[in-house]
């Protein structure tokens, strides 16, 4: 057996062993889908009826995007935790003593994951579908929205190992679940960034979550709320950027954790 | 082939400014459970993690059955078997299910797995816990899982980090008979403990580690040996007493423990005790308590580490030693003492 498809086999291991976490406690993932669920129904309904978008246009379809992009954010705390307990509990150090390649943990997580995030986004998008959300652009256009979607959370995944084999404490999980909400609201996802100040409006746009965000909106043929700015122009372009920057940068920094996990 | 299962030269690590490797040397002989023993701190994990090509050490080398771990790390992973500190294990998962994981990540086919799991379940008394969740299991038997999970591929050489930390009289008593299975299976054993007594009762060769380095090697006969025979303690009724009673006895007296130290011949502990009583008796003497005391592994540990606080094996069963072995701190005189010793 060649050393890839060796290691696609351990991962697919791993993935299995992730996967029958959540068979045999089902409240964690369907807590995280029911949380998203939340947040539509919060600014949906709650706040939604305050929230003008500048360029007009129906808020609860501006929203949907944003949440999807929202929710693949805040996946980053799932894997975060779930990497930092299994080097706490020494499993990990388990498996860097066992002859398998070392990209197989985090792949096999990476598996799982997406699995969990796919079903979140169906979630989403069916609930949304429910209460008046439509994507109406091609099939095709939509099939590369829900790409993009998991291509960022695929770089939220890296980060999220790499988060969770660095601050293994309970605290760096708390900060991590913190931070998620000012870092996830500091973009276009629930309102335009031409609502605020302009310094912050800038920072807001260059949030790779905005990115996916507002190439969601154009591939689903939803309101962008954008009147100009970077990602008026190039959407589809930054959202299959961000995340690959994020991924090209912390992924060698991840494999540099695992090795020196025990020093 | 002849080659030793392991052999380490002139390890050290620094973690900042300690150095919990320095200058630590160690080689393990075939079929035989060797005991790095040493307090917390000592340096016992890192050497092991050092083995199992978890870390890296900042120099020295090591072999494991000829092979570098620095060089050929995959080729080591696959020949040795390791135990962390803490149960490794899929809390959520059954039992046979982590077995049956770590098997396929072993590269077992799905069927092997689950034969070699169940094979193991049945060797360490598991297969009534099987499937349940590991969270249900009692510390003994996750102990059990987690060294059956270190064997699934039979490796040549198996270390065990502190297998016992933590675990009540009876898991522990669990763990040494799953050890010494191990053993009679034919497999290496390298384990390391706090526990005097764990040492004691398992291992062949004890190497006594402290602050990085060898302070001590040799089977425990030979450890104990150094500090003596066995010896026979009398603690006199008042001060004033100890002079006359040392002097019937024929043995030492220690002001301070009111109590004269008679140290057994060639003939051993109870005849010693059984003349003492009858020197008393002629001499017409009474005496407050006589004791018959063992050196016990405490003893050397504690001669060879110069350590205040006992690590948390079990009491010393007397007083402090007393006998010839001075007190002072000794880690320098390893090479003197006894031939058999290194």
């Amino acid at each position: 057996m060649n050393a890839v498809a060796a290691t696609l086999r351990q991962s697919w291991v791993i993935t299995l062993r992730d996967l029958k976490h959540w068979q045999r406690e089902p409240w964690t993932p369907v807590f995280g889908i029911a949380f998203s669920v939340m947040l539509v129904l919060v600014f949906g309904y709650l706040l939604g009826g305050a929230i003008a978008l500048p360029g007009g246009g129906d808020y609860l379809a501006y929203l949907m995007p944003g949440i999807f992009a929202l929710s693949m954010m805040f996946g980053i705390e799932a894997t975060m935790s779930a990497i930092a307990n299994d080097s706490k509990k020494g499993v990990t150090d388990r498996f860097r003593s066992l002859p398998i390649s070392g990209a197989a943990v985090p792949l096999g997580r990476a598996g799982a994951d997406l699995v969990n995030s796919a079903a979140e986004l169906a979630v989403l998008m069916v609930g949304g579908l429910l209460i008046g959300w439509s994507a109406s652009g091609s099939v095709a256009a939509t099939v590369l929205g829900v790409v993009l979607l998991l291509w960022l959370r695929f770089a939220m995944l890296v980060l999220g190992v790499f988060l969770g084999l660095t601050f293994r404490g309970e605290g760096g999980v708390t900060a991590v679940q913190v931070l998620v909400w000012p870092l996830g609201f500091l973009s276009n996802v629930l309102v335009a960034p031409e609502s605020m100040p302009g310094w912050l409006a800038v920072l807001a746009q260059w949030n790779p979550i905005s990115a996916t965000a507002a190439a969601c909106r154009e591939l689903f043929g939803n309101p962008t709320g954008i009147t100009g700015g970077v990602l008026a122009d190039h959407a589809l372009l930054l959202a299959a950027l961000w995340p690959a920057v994020l991924t090209l940068v912390f992924l060698p920094l991840t494999a540099r954790a695992y090795r020196r996990l025990s020093r | 082939m002849s080659l030793p299962p392991l052999v380490a030269r002139g390890l050290r690590k620094r973690y900042g400014d300690t150095h919990a490797l320095d200058g630590f040397d160690l080689e393990i002989e075939s079929g035989a459970v060797h005991a790095l023993l040493g307090p917390n701190g000592a340096g016992k994990s890192t050497a092991v993690n050092t083995f199992a090509t978890l870390t890296r050490c900042d120099e020295g080398e090591v072999r494991v059955a000829g092979r570098d771990v620095r060089k050929e790390p995959a080729a080591v992973r696959s020949s040795v078997g390791l135990v962390g500190q803490h149960a490794a294990l899929d809390e959520i998962l059954f039992g046979r299910e982590n077995l049956v994981m770590f098997g396929r990540l072993y590269g077992l086919s799905k069927s092997a797995a689950s034969e070699r799991a169940d094979e193991l379940l049945g060797t360490f008394g598991l297969l009534d816990a099987a499937d349940r969740k590991v969270s249900t299991y009692s510390g003994g038997m996750r102990r059990r899982l987690d060294i059956a999970a270190g064997l699934i591929r039979r490796p040549a050489l198996l270390f065990l980090d502190e297998p016992t930390t933590g675990l009540d009289p009876r898991a522990r008593n669990e763990v040494w008979q799953t050890v010494r299975q191990i053993v009679d299976a034919g497999t290496t054993v390298l384990l390391t403990t706090q526990y005097l007594d764990e040492a004691d009762q398992l291992a062949d060769r004890i190497t006594v580690m402290d602050a990085g380095r060898v302070v001590a090697e040799g089977s425990p006969q030979q450890l104990k040996r150094r500090l003596g025979g066995d010896r026979v303690l009398v603690t006199a009724p008042a001060h004033a007493d100890l002079d006359r009673l040392a002097a019937a006895l024929g043995g030492t007296a220690d002001a301070e423990l009111r109590q004269v130290t008679v140290e057994a011949g060639q003939d051993g502990g109870a005849a010693a005790l059984t003349a003492v009583v009858r020197a008393l008796d002629a001499a017409g003497l009474e005496v407050d308590d006589i004791l018959l005391r063992r050196p016990t592994l405490d003893e050397v540990f504690l001669h060879l580490t110069a350590r205040d606080a006992a690590p948390t094996g079990p009491a010393p069963t007397g007083p402090a030693p007393t006998g010839p072995a001075p007190t002072g701190p000794a880690p320098t005189d390893t090479a003197s003492t006894e031939g058999a010793l290194r």
